[in-house]
């Protein structure tokens, strides 16, 4: 058995009437479509989403950078934006990570922060965890495998969370790849400032998951996916990964409506 | 011997680590040495998964463990003295050295008022950090490395590119060629027990007639005065029985307040390190030779070394670097160190937990690259048996490398000397765009409808893959358009129930 790290265990609420959605920076700027994806989904299980506007990004790049003061400001901009009691889904792990797991540290002086990090729920989590939802697969039969981002997947649980879900759905077929559990070599400004080390790294991942035979993989990290499909795009291959948010919501509508979107 | 102030700048290992780049691209590009390390690494993970079979013991005692080594670092000056004093009560010597020189002198020292010409070394990575062996050398005396790891690299005129497995890097026909290069009457086999049977053959000679034995030490039991050395080969047992002087390297950091505390971090070193649930050799050096013992030294020092330990001692949050038992499964689960092996490093330390204590070894100015070299995947932290946060510990570096000149809130060495100014004003602008949503949105807008101006080739990003595209429009504005055709509908519906109704 693997070591299994307990961090992300805690307690969930009741399902609620409302919810945050956290958009992210990328999903915003390069892939909005999994953000309505996720808005829709949640909508479909009786759950209002609310969108604010004045979101932006979570700080992760700077925070990561090492420049504090500057992921500080913007990381306060962020909680200001969430002023209601309710739960705030995010479609990315890695944010997620930073939002409940980071922002701990970086806002320690503020009051109210614990409170604000107890409302943060990763997208697959908040599924599995809090709407405990059962999946009805309306599509056809296929293999797929999952990434999960590191952050995401050592900070929040996600690899458990994004397996459960898939697992419910019963004409998908989940394929474990080589090397699951190792870093798509993303990793933020680390892809740029070191990216002949980021390169062999996302060179080995899409190998492993080319190799695993699958039609697509899943992911809850838009992080991981921009890096791991670039590369997938560049060597021209056929294979890429799609947002869990995008493929529930697929997978659980019928045919039909899927075609009159 | 005057002990001139170790100046870290001048170090071997301060010029290779500043070179971390190079070294990246020259061992990136070697696919022997890849995959070495990718085959070597898989078979260590893979026997630490199987010493561990139980997650629930395995979880208890890292937690234990690492309380352990917390108590431990929290009493560390007391605990030092205390050692001191139960060592010398067992007739063990020991000095304190501030600097890698100061350790080298005091060492020097000690074999020349013997008259040592021959020295035998158990593997110590803290006598790699004081590169004792071209010290000894220039000195005209003899240091044989005699790890079979070790001696590999010292025959290779290598340093060590993993803690526990110095030779990781090179594979069994890399060694039969060296070991054919180096050693007279060796017949060429790759055949591995016959290549480690060449290598003891060697090493027996000199163990006969050595002058001085120098090994490390893992764990330094404050309560008895003890040095406990863990081991494999029997090389070590070898060096501390056989010479006459036999002399230990530790860092302070290795200090354990009592024999108790051992057991615990033994089970998890071993298991951690080699997937061994316990080693060949465990040696428990208490005092030297006694009259009616018939071996052993007649004399056992130890050199306590700091060299920039005390500095990450000094604060609370960098302390916890000091917890580690040198296992190396932060390495061998590290996708970094296997791509790029432990010489890219340039430091004596590789991996994850080089990247945290080298900096404060060598002074951030020749490291700051190590830090960033992590994409904070997690993976060092958890496996780490002592729990040592690793990634919260790059990120503080990251910090400590790019603080502005006038923050003066530690006193790392080298603090500040990663901050470009180019890249200071860019995470300020980015700041200040993301800190206002008004900004952000309207930035947004524009890069969305010029995305056709949008660069195809972004730097080394798109080397390996293509560049990101944005989307026609942002998230923020699909769902403000789609909440605008909702709230029609809604409006839409009412009026039709409305009409209905009437």
């Amino acid at each position: 058995m693997s070591t299994l790290n307990t961090q992300h265990l805690r307690n969930y609420p009741a399902k609620p009437a409302q919810v945050y959605l956290y958009g992210t920076c990328l999903a915003d700027s390069l892939f909005p479509d999994s953000g309505i994806d996720a808005i829709e989904f949640l909508e479909q299980q009786g759950v209002e989403v609310i969108y604010p506007q004045g979101q932006t990004c979570c700080g992760q790049p700077a925070y990561n950078s090492g420049y504090q003061d500057e992921a500080k400001a913007v990381a306060l901009a962020q909680v200001a934006q969430f002023p209601k009691n309710i739960p705030i889904v995010i479609i990315s792990g890695s944010c997620g990570g930073m939002m409940r797991h980071h922002y701990p540290d970086l806002l320690k002086d503020e009051a109210g922060i614990t409170e604000f990090c107890d409302r943060i729920f990763e997208f697959t989590e908040f599924l599995v965890h809090v709407l405990k939802i059962k999946l009805d697969d309306k599509g056809e039969p296929e293999k797929v495998a999952l990434h999960t981002s590191c952050a995401a997947r050592r900070e929040m649980g996600v690899h458990i969370t994004g397996r459960a879900l898939i697992d419910q759905l019963d004409n998908v077929e989940l394929i474990n790849h080589n090397y699951e559990s190792e870093c798509c070599g993303f990793g933020g400004t680390f892809s740029v400032k070191h990216g002949d080390i980021s390169g062999a790294m996302v060179k080995d991942k899409t190998k492993n998951l080319v190799n695993a035979d699958v039609v697509r993989f899943i992911s809850a990290d838009w992080g991981c996916m921009m890096n791991i499909n670039g590369a997938l795009e560049y060597q021209k291959q056929s294979l890429r990964g799609e947002h869990i948010a995008s493929y529930l919501l697929k997978r659980t509508q019928n045919h039909a409506s899927e075609q009159g979107e | 011997m005057a002990a001139e102030q170790f100046d870290p700048n001048e170090s071997k290992y301060a010029a290779s680590a500043r070179a971390f780049r190079d070294n990246v691209s020259r061992d990136l590009g070697n696919d022997e040495l890849r995959d070495n390390f990718r085959g070597a690494m898989d078979y260590l993970m893979d026997k630490r998964t199987k010493a561990f079979v139980d997650g629930d013991e395995l979880e208890t005692l890292r937690e234990q463990c690492k309380l352990i080594k917390q108590r431990c670092l929290l009493k560390l000056p007391h605990l030092l003295e205390q050692l001191e004093e139960n060592l010398q009560a067992n007739g063990i010597q020991v000095h304190w050295a501030e600097t890698i020189t100061d350790a080298n002198d005091i060492i020097a020292q000690l074999i020349t008022e013997k008259n040592g010409k021959t020295v035998v070394k158990g593997k110590s990575m803290v006598s790699e950090e004081t590169a004792l062996n071209d010290y000894l050398e220039e000195r005209d005396i003899e240091c044989l490395e005699s790890d079979m790891g070790e001696y590999i690299v010292q025959l290779a005129n290598e340093h060590p590119s993993h803690i526990i497995m110095p030779a990781i890097h090179q594979n069994k026909k890399q060694v039969a060629d060296l070991f054919a290069d180096n050693i007279e009457g060796f017949k060429h086999t790759t055949d591995v027990d016959a290549l480690i049977g060449e290598g003891r053959r060697v090493l027996r000679e000199k163990f006969c007639n050595a002058d001085v034995g120098i090994t490390g030490v893992n764990f330094a039991v404050a309560e008895t005065g003890t040095l406990c050395l863990v081991e494999n080969e029997g090389n070590g047992r070898m060096c501390t029985t056989v010479p006459d002087l036999h002399i230990a390297i530790t860092g302070i950091e290795k200090v354990v307040e009592f024999l108790d505390d051992v057991p615990p971090l033994l089970s998890l070193l071993t298991r951690s390190a080699t997937g061994q649930l316990i080693s060949t050799y465990f040696n428990m050096i208490s005092h030297p030779r006694q009259n009616d013992e018939k071996d052993g030294p007649q004399e056992v020092h130890l050199v306590l070394l700091d060299n920039g330990r005390s500095q990450a001692f000094a604060d609370e949050e960098l302390r916890q670097t000091l917890q580690c038992i040198r296992c190396g499964a932060c390495m061998n689960h590290c996708p970094v160190y296997t791509r790029i092996g432990g010489h890219a490093y340039g430091t004596v330390y590789p991996g994850p937990i080089g990247k945290i204590i080298s900096p404060h070894m060598l002074g951030l100015e020749a490291t700051n690259n190590l830090p960033t070299a992590s994409s904070l995947c997690g993976a060092c932290g958890e496996v780490c048996p002592v729990k040592i946060p690793i990634p919260k510990l790059l990120l503080r570096l990251r910090k400590e490398s790019v603080k502005p000149a006038n923050d003066e809130t530690t006193v790392m060495k080298g603090e500040g000397s990663g901050r470009k100014k180019i890249e200071a004003v860019i995470w300020q602008g980015w700041s200040l765009m993301h800190k206002y949503a008004l900004i952000y949105n309207t930035s947004m807008w524009f890069a969305t409808r010029l995305r056709k101006l949008m660069p195809k080739k972004v730097g080394v990003w798109t080397s390996v893959r293509t560049a990101p595209k944005l989307a026609p429009k942002t998230l923020h504005e699909k769902i403000k358009a789609r909440n605008k055709t909702r709230s029609a509908q809604q409006q839409n519906t009412i009026a039709t129930q409305n009409i209905g109704g009437k």
